[in-house]
């Protein structure tokens, strides 16, 4: 499935990058944007009206032209999803809202970012309905990449179905993927688990230096490593931090900044104790995350303080550290009356995120350090997608870790996008709390100021609060993955956002 | 199911082998003892029995008395301080801990200690319940025959007809919290069918004996016939079946935890859970793999020897 | 004959249903599903709701149940949410079925091949050096974790001697593309003779199918070894030693074709413990067949896939136990003239 509209996963989107592009993209080896298919943008007063200008010369993979009502026909068909197709452009769900028509159970419409799109010469002249200091940037997310509108129409890109529980592709997005980038669309052997991209000669910028990218389903890791041993393939993407060392002496190893975040949740739902403030900070305090980290994680991984890494604008280091202190620990819970606590402690088995490479290895590391200050544990383990993922946002654990890859450099893809802290009823259950609103409409009001200063002064304010006074979770660490390349393969730039260009590797001799 | 005729008679006739070569002189009580003292005695001399005896009774008492021989608590992280995973570095051997720290600091000395405990349980109890639940099934089809017959063996071939690591892996994976015991079920449950089989087909070479015929005439009651006739004298290869089942149990408990679907506990190490987490980094510490992986084959080969001189002492065609 | 055939395919297609409806109640009793499977951490509680509501997940099981029978009549089993998202589920299996075909063969190859002449000389010295080193590494080879011996095999001979592939079933750099006739990779170059492709092909096959073909190999040397024991005592064995008959007329029309019923029987049994071996070894070898389809299925809760696999691996199973059946009867005289 080739159609980044309808991806949400990383293994999707690899392919999709050499591929497609966007209006705007990312500067290599950082988040930060940078023009792409359009070239230069302005935006009126109140950053309601965006103009792109698209860049000229550019060609799909099927010959025909990009300009300004190929863009509009991108962003107009993403907007106009129904059905299933709706369900599957999870992205734009997250980051735009609503689709054209849609309603909610209530009857009224779901509001969406996006208003329209319209073709003024070569400028695509977008309106959005609020301002947001995630636009453009969330443009450049490989899911808005824009597609040749002729092979759009002509394989029928929008006829996504739900058959049984999976959904079925048109063949657009099984066998026709045509975009814009230095790769086009090869064959997928699946017989072998095996996609090709080949070079796309009609590439606007510099041509690909490989005339071949050959992507290959190996699903157990050591098998990836053995793999990259034997020289069976040039390179692997997320080795095991276990493995960072070995592989050092032998192969490229590059290492991408920590652009993740980890934390411990707490959900103040089901037991009463949780909700006083104590015994949450008894908890962080509990925690040492010092250790773990240097044990356990590769270097680069910090401690993290704020709720978000800290290249992303607004972290502040002046917060509330909770430094490991068992006896202050101790103390709290002896203040907060709670020396006999119990809490049902979730973690999830079948599962490796870049920012939780092992998580046995973490729960195991941070259940003896609660148990060690007198907290009994309820441990449940269950797979990730066979109960996990479902049980916390049912609200079922009292503690729990998840964790974030940004998608782009904003605060509120953390804090609202990833920990949903706008949105009263998410899995901490904030909103039980009497400050459960408050919080939810500084992040939103943080996320809608439109001068970048102030809006930076928000988050700096923000993060202070919620370490000393919401706590709703424990951030842990920010851990850097990696990526793994034969010594011969160079000129590839690690990016945070995963988001690498393959097309022009130089490959060496042996 | 309908393909499995050949399994299932390769099990019935085991069992009827071995069945008449019990009751085949008439008087059961002195033939019985015969044939254990004659099983001794070929037992004695084969050094098969005796290396698999000394592998089992060697882990058996270290399982027994591991809190005793462990020197730490094997959950605790206590030589965090000197692993740093990243820079491919475990706390090496020292004293106090003879093979150094796992992957997260505690010592893999006491955890393969306290390990055998687990193996054991895993290895006895998956082999109780499924014999338990064997015993049940083959004594009704074996005693009642008929229409119970029937039913119960369709059952049994249900089960039979799917690959046993697949049907292991299905009951396991139906337990939201995968645990020790969701183990111990999984792999049991994959042996009920095996041991029904072979007990029927023991039961049905005695209900036509000589000894229950005599029995029945002279008006003893069906209960009575089954417990101390039928049974007693059926019990011989399936404990041949049993000792080789324990090593069974342990190598598919094993494949379970390398598939994610074993204990995951974290208080309590089992071997093959320790296999399974040490796969991921096998040639970063292949020690750490190969510790329990060494550990796991040395017992399964324990029992498989010991089970097969058995086998071999018990064979009616060995004392020709 | 073709009676037994017909009756015995009857009693297949009965089973299957009983299979199928036992699957689609346990799959669904599984905690999790695709729709998890599918939004990750990034849904939100809402979009969880829509998307089962978009998979009629939260429909009545029976409703379920019912539907999904309905489909399967007009020939459509679903498609894969997983493995291969929006392929149909009877594609992933067929494209993927000669790779495991091809590597049990391979498995049992080695098991026979070895296991039977082994087996053989280890009964004709019975007691002797070599019939216990075979005994002993037949017990080691039981005594084995599966993945654990594939792990060693490939570090061995393909990460540090580098002489055979760790994974696969092809190369990606072969000189020009081997061209696909029947999915045998091994025989699609004998047939368009690109002996490269075939080589290829072949080498690919040999470590995953040790590793396959350990137990198997165990156990067919036992069952030969004690089986040519047997028959070597056999009282027409020692009529024909008596008779005069060379050793090699008495070898081979005695004592080898009457061993050679129990090591068919085995061999035939072998066949589904292969199936389920093919989940480890082929996860290990990241070999694009059934066993690793079968595990990813399973992770990611792909329910179509699973269905298809597991009704699909039951069929077969018995199917090769007919054909066991049948070829038994072609080997021992009496069952052929009944």
């Amino acid at each position: 499935m080739f159609d980044p509209l309808y991806a949400t996963d990383g293994e999707s989107f690899r392919p999709v990058r050499q591929m497609m592009e966007g209006l705007v993209g990312f500067k290599p080896g950082t988040a930060d944007v940078e023009p792409k298919l359009a070239e230069s943008w302005t935006n009126s007063a109140d950053g309601l009206t965006w103009n792109f200008k698209i860049r000229q010369g550019v060609t799909f993979h099927d010959g025909t032209k990009l300009d300004a009502a190929a863009v509009c026909y991108n962003l107009d068909r993403m907007y106009s999803q129904t059905g299933a197709g709706a369900t599957q452009a999870q992205y734009w769900a997250d980051n735009m809202g609503g689709f054209k028509g849609q309603k909610d159970d209530a009857g009224k419409d779901v509001p969406s970012l996006y208003k329209s799109c319209t073709a003024d010469g070569d400028t695509a002249v977008v309106k959005i309905s609020a301002y947001t200091s995630k636009f453009p940037a969330l443009l450049g997310l490989p899911s808005f990449s824009i597609q040749s509108p002729t092979a759009l129409k002509k394989y029928d890109a929008n006829n996504v179905q739900a058959s049984g529980e999976a959904f079925t592709y048109p063949a657009y997005a099984m066998e026709h993927p045509t975009g814009t980038g230095p790769m086009q669309f090869g064959k997928y052997d699946k017989t072998n688990g095996v996609i090709e991209l080949d070079r796309y000669d009609g590439y606007w910028g510099d041509k690909a230096t490989v005339s071949k990218i050959l992507f290959k389903v190996i699903p157990d890791e050591t098998a990836r490593k053995q793999a990259l041993q034997a020289g069976t393939i040039d390179g692997y993407d997320l080795p095991n931090p276990a493995d960072w060392d070995s592989l050092k002496a032998d192969y490229n190893l590059l290492i991408r900044p920590a652009f993740n975040i980890l934390y411990l949740g707490i959900d103040m739902k089901n037991n009463p104790a949780l909700k006083d403030l104590k015994v949450r900070q008894a908890i962080a305090y509990a925690l040492n995350r010092k250790d773990f980290v240097a044990s356990q994680l590769p270097e680069g991984a910090t401690v993290a303080l704020n709720n978000y890494p800290d290249t992303v604008d607004g972290w502040t280091k002046d917060v509330e550290p909770y430094d490991y202190n068992p006896d202050k620990a101790k103390q709290l819970l002896t203040e907060a009356g709670q020396t006999n606590l119990t809490l049902n402690f979730w973690w999830p088995t079948e599962v490796s995120r870049p920012y939780m490479p092992d998580p046995k290895s973490v729960f195991t590391a941070f259940s003896a350090d609660l148990q060690a200050v007198g907290i009994k544990l309820n441990v449940t383990s269950k797979p990730w997608n066979g109960g996990y993922l479902d049980g916390v946002e049912a609200n079922k654990p009292d503690l729990f870790f998840l964790g974030w890859t940004g998608d782009y450099n904003t605060p509120d893809n953390f804090l609202g996008g990833s920990l949903a802290l706008n949105n009263p009823e998410n899995r901490f259950d904030t909103g039980s709390q009497p400050w459960g609103k408050t919080l939810a409409s500084e992040v939103a009001a943080a996320d809608a100021e439109p001068d970048t200063a102030k809006r930076n002064a928000m988050y700096v304010e923000l993060n202070k609060k919620l370490a000393s006074e919401y706590l709703p979770d424990i951030p842990i660490s920010s851990s850097p993955p990696a990526l793994v390349l034969a010594k011969n393969v160079t000129g590839v730039v690690a990016s945070p956002l995963t988001d690498e260009d393959y097309a022009h590797a130089v490959i060496g001799q042996k | 199911m309908v393909g499995l005729t050949k399994k299932k008679e390769r099990i019935d006739q085991l069992a009827a082998s071995s069945a008449t070569a019990v009751v085949d002189p008439t008087d059961v009580e002195s033939s019985g003892g015969s044939i254990l003292a004659d099983a001794w005695r070929r037992l004695r001399v084969s050094p098969v029995f005796w290396i698999g005896a000394v592998i089992i009774s060697v882990f058996v008492l270290i399982a027994i008395f591991a809190d005793v021989i462990a020197p730490h608590d094997p959950g605790e992280l206590l030589l965090r301080s000197q692993t740093r995973l990243a820079r491919n570095q475990l706390a090496p051997p020292q004293p106090g801990f003879p093979l150094g720290g796992d992957q997260l600091g505690r010592d893999l000395f006491s955890r393969l200690v306290i390990g055998s405990r687990q193996t054991l349980l895993v290895g006895v109890f998956a082999t109780l319940i499924g014999f338990t639940g064997g015993l049940i099934l083959g004594t009704l089809a074996g005693a009642f025959g008929g229409k119970v017959d029937t039913v119960v063996m369709r059952l049994v071939d249900v089960l039979l007809s799917i690959p046993s690591l697949l049907l292991a892996i299905s009951i396991a994976a139906l337990f939201a919290n995968p645990s020790q015991t969701s183990v111990i079920i999984a792999v049991s449950v994959v042996q009920i069918p095996v041991f029904a089989r072979l007990l029927r087909g023991q039961m049905l070479a005695q209900r036509e004996s000589d000894h229950v015929l005599a029995a029945r005439a002279l008006g003893v009651k069906r209960a009575p016939i089954v417990f101390r006739h039928m049974l007693p004298n059926s019990l011989s290869p399936v404990i041949v079946q049993a000792t080789l089942v324990v090593a069974i149990s342990i190598i598919d408990a094993a494949a379970l935890s390398f598939l994610g679907l074993g204990s995951q506990s974290v208080k309590v190490p089992e071997w093959g859970q320790m296999l399974g987490e040490a796969q991921q980094k096998i040639d970063s510490y292949p020690h750490l793999a190969f510790w329990p992986a060494g550990c796991i084959i040395v017992v399964a080969l324990g029992f498989t020897l010991l089970g097969e001189s058995l086998r071999e002492a018990l064979d009616p065609k060995n004392r020709r | 004959m073709l009676r037994y055939i017909v009756r015995r395919l009857i009693q297949l297609v009965v089973v299957m249903f009983v299979l199928s409806l036992l699957l689609f109640l346990w799959l669904r009793s599984l905690p999790g599903g695709p729709d998890s499977a599918i939004c990750g951490e990034r849904c939100t509680p809402d979009q969880r709701v829509a998307m089962r509501h978009a998979l009629g997940m939260d429909q009545p099981i029976w409703v379920q149940y019912f539907k999904y029978m309905g489909r399967v009549f007009t020939g459509n089993f679903g498609y894969s949410s997983g493995v291969e998202p929006g392929t149909p589920a009877i594609e992933v299996f067929l494209h993927r079925l000669p790779a495991t075909i091809e590597l049990t063969i391979g498995a049992l190859i080695f098991a026979i091949v070895l296991g039977i002449p082994l087996g053989y000389f280890a009964a004709r010295r019975k007691g002797g050096i070599f019939d216990n080193l075979g005994i002993i590494s037949s017990l080691v080879g039981i005594a084995i974790p599966v993945f654990f011996l594939a792990y060693l095999l490939k570090f061995v001979f393909a990460v540090k001697l580098g002489w055979l592939p760790d994974s696969g079933r092809q190369s990606t750099d072969l000189a020009q593309p081997a061209t696909r006739v029947t999915g045998f990779f091994v025989l699609d170059g004998l047939i368009t003779r690109e002996w490269d492709a075939s080589w290829d092909a072949f080498r690919h096959l040999i470590l995953p199918s040790i590793a396959l073909g350990t137990i198997p190999f165990a156990v067919i040397f036992r069952i030969t070894r004690s089986s040519v024991i047997d028959v070597q005592n056999e009282d027409y064995v020692r009529t024909a030693e008596a008779k005069g008959l060379t050793t090699q007329v008495i070898r081979r029309r005695h004592i080898l074709r009457n061993a050679m019923l129990p090591v068919v029987t085995v061999t035939g049994l072998q066949v589904g413990a292969l199936l389920a071996g093919a989940v480890l070894t082929e996860t290990v070898f990241a070999y694009p067949g059934l066993g690793q389809a079968t595990a990813i299925a399973f992770q990611l809760r792909d329910f179509a896939v699973l269905q298809v696999l597991v009704l699909a691996s039951a069929a077969t199973y018995t199917l090769v136990n007919l054909v066991v059946d049948l070829s038994y009867a072609l080997i021992d005289p009496r069952i052929r003239t009944r």
